[in-house]
């Protein structure tokens, strides 16, 4: 293997005899950092995550020093933090491995971001098909309290903060974080209007609130263990810290790998570390942020320059692993989940699968969302079903466009940007589709990982 | 409604942790529907009185959540993972082989009520798809051709339940 990983947060998971309690934990190093963190000022705290360049790993990349920044402290009203693991965008798997196999590094670094951000109160929203990954936190906050990490005056600090696990159920848009604090209130996930609603400013229950990824605040635990300045170093600038990447689909070893930011290029962690594609397949396409980015098609070319006036020019094997590079590409990284199809996935079937999810999962408040999830997840579907028309890839582009920027959270979008980029770049097989006789749209494929999508 | 004194207890537990009672919500709904297998109108009314709220802030919630079932399901629930990557691994043909093996239709219950299916939307373990969840137990790489075999061990282990 040409290139290697760098665990950091996945440093201890899967390591023979490691295993998920705090005596484990503790063996290796664990709650140190917080016991130092808490001897600082908060404000020293929040000042080096603010120098490590953080950026959340939940989907945005908005820095997270910036958002803990934003916190209204002026308000007088209490302050509180959520952690995002909501994990559902299609995809991504990372957060489940840091939930399940090191539930304490997430708590040391949620207390850490606690006390930097003097916290009244924590919850870590999990989605509720997590059953056993809300038993592992609960057992791990007893655990955490019992020892004195977290609750009434931690470790001696005169500080306190409770955390409270709380379940979701089955809503794809609780991830949207306005949505995830409706939820929370014990209301439908209907995300709110920004501005007003920015969390750090009117949150939970109308209180200043930071919202952070549960590997965010993993991220937080190493930053302060080795400084801002350290953490920044590692990566490159505007692109800090290393990132989980889950790589599923048509590949030998799907799995989840971590590399500083732009330490693998997209090509080495196709090909070398995930041992490329089944014998005789050829790449067809990658969607490299979870399935709400935009589609890369295998031999395109990424043409541009860099802010300081370089020139780039890549093909989607050489685009690095981090944040900005997919922007350049015209996608995004979101939460890097990279999902590789072979040349047997039929990409209007593909198309037809993620509409159906993001008809399922739009909250409804939103005309456009609402109404055009809906139509959009109609038309492929129909022309799966052999009814397809040549003018459909127009239709559907069309469609996705009056969605894209008409509504109120981000769902809009996501729901927009793989129609936009999956009918535009594979556009002919949309129209051959039609050419298709009714039968073969309904006949099952031969070959083995040629399965029917939708 | 009858609840088990555990259940109550931890009902009666959990409301004070949360700011407001209505957080309170969804946990509560969670227990009773652990505990009954679905949430009744006199369920949604108990949980209104219980939190202070009014019976339609209580049935918002349960018409939202893809998770919460007004209807009994069956003995066991199968949830079997729709989305793209499970899909690329032969998700679509898993289900299809569980809804026959199991005498099952998707999204009802089967004859004798062991057996419900379900697809759901993405069950964040993509790397190892295709994945099927069996009540509370995620299974992982239950690929087509393992989708029989697994089938009827579930099937096995029902009846030894039942």
């Amino acid at each position: 293997m040409a290139v290697k990983e760098t665990r950091i947060l996945l440093k201890n998971v899967d390591q023979p005899g490691y295993t998920n309690d705090i005596e484990c934990y503790m063996k290796h190093g664990g709650y140190k950092v917080l016991q130092a963190a808490l001897k600082r000022k908060p404000e020293d705290l929040c000042k080096e995550i603010e120098t490590s360049g953080i950026r959340g790993r939940g989907g945005a990349g908005f820095p997270a020093g910036m958002k803990w920044k934003f916190l209204d402290r002026k308000s007088g009203k209490p302050i509180y933090l959520i952690c995002n693991a909501d994990e559902s965008e299609p995809g991504t798997f990372k957060d489940r491995q840091l939930l399940y196999k090191d539930p304490h590094q997430l708590l040391e670094g949620m207390m850490i971001a606690a006390y930097a951000t003097q916290t009244a109160l924590s919850f870590i929203y999990i989605r509720g098909e997590m059953y056993e990954g809300a038993r592992i936190l609960e057992r791990a906050i007893e655990e955490a309290r019992a020892k004195g990490f977290l609750g009434d005056n931690i470790g001696g600090s005169g500080y306190s903060c409770d955390m409270i696990v709380h379940r979701g159920a089955g809503a794809y848009i609780c991830g949207e974080e306005t949505g995830l604090i409706e939820s929370l209130e014990g209301k439908r996930a209907y995300p709110r209007i920004k501005p007003p609603y920015f969390p750090a400013v009117l949150g939970l229950y109308q209180c200043p609130t930071i919202v952070n990824n549960v590997e965010t605040l993993c991220h937080v635990k190493h930053a302060i263990e080795m400084g801002g300045d350290a953490f920044a170093k590692i990566g490159t600038p505007g692109n800090t810290g290393t990132r989980i990447w889950s790589v599923s689909g048509h590949v030998q070893r799907p799995g989840y790998y971590e590399f500083p930011c732009a330490g693998a290029t997209l090509g080495e962690l196709i090909y070398d570390v995930c041992g490329g594609l089944a014998p005789g397949r050829i790449l067809k396409a990658v969607i490299p942020g979870g399935s709400s980015s935009k589609v890369l098609k295998a031999g395109e070319r990424y043409k541009g320059t860099f802010k300081d006036g370089t020139p780039f020019d890549w093909s989607l094997e050489d685009i690095p692993l981090d944040f900005d590079s997919f922007v350049l590409a015209g996608t995004m990284s979101g939460s890097g989940a990279v999902i590789v199809m072979d040349d047997t996935t039929d990409m209007v079937e593909a198309t037809a699968n993620i509409n159906a999810f993001y008809a399922h999962e739009s909250c409804g408040q939103c005309t456009p969302c609402r109404e055009g999830s809906l139509w959009l997840s109609r038309v492929t579907k129909r022309m799966c079903s052999g009814d397809a028309r040549k003018e459909d890839a127009d239709l559907l582009k069309d469609i996705a466009d009056q969605i894209d920027g008409r509504t109120i959270c981000a769902h809009g979008e996501a729901t927009a940007w793989p129609v936009q980029a999956l009918a535009t770049k594979f556009k002919d097989e949309f129209i051959a589709k039609a050419a298709e006789p009714k039968e073969a749209a309904l006949s099952d494929r031969q070959g083995e990982s040629a399965f029917r999508l939708i | 409604m009858e609840l088990s004194p555990e259940s109550l207890q931890r009902i009666e537990k959990l409301i004070p942790r949360y700011p407001t009672k209505r957080s309170a919500v969804l946990p509560l709904l969670h227990i009773i529907q652990e505990e009954i297998g679905y949430i009744s109108k006199t369920s949604m009314e108990w949980v209104a009185k219980k939190l202070d709220l009014n019976p339609m802030q209580v049935y918002e919630v349960v018409t939202f959540y893809p998770m919460l079932k007004e209807e009994p399901v069956g003995r066991v629930q199968v949830k079997v993972c729709r989305t793209l990557s499970c899909a690329l691994r032969g998700g679509y043909k898993v289900c299809e082989t569980l809804q026959k093996e199991l005498a099952c239709p998707l999204n009802g219950k089967s004859e004798d009520g062991a057996f419900s299916i379900e697809f759901v939307e993405c069950l964040a373990s993509c790397g190892t798809a295709p994945v099927v969840m069996v009540d509370d137990v995620l299974h992982e790489e239950v690929t087509p051709d393992k989708a029989g075999d697994f089938a009827k061990e579930l099937k096995s282990s029902s009846k030894q339940k039942a």
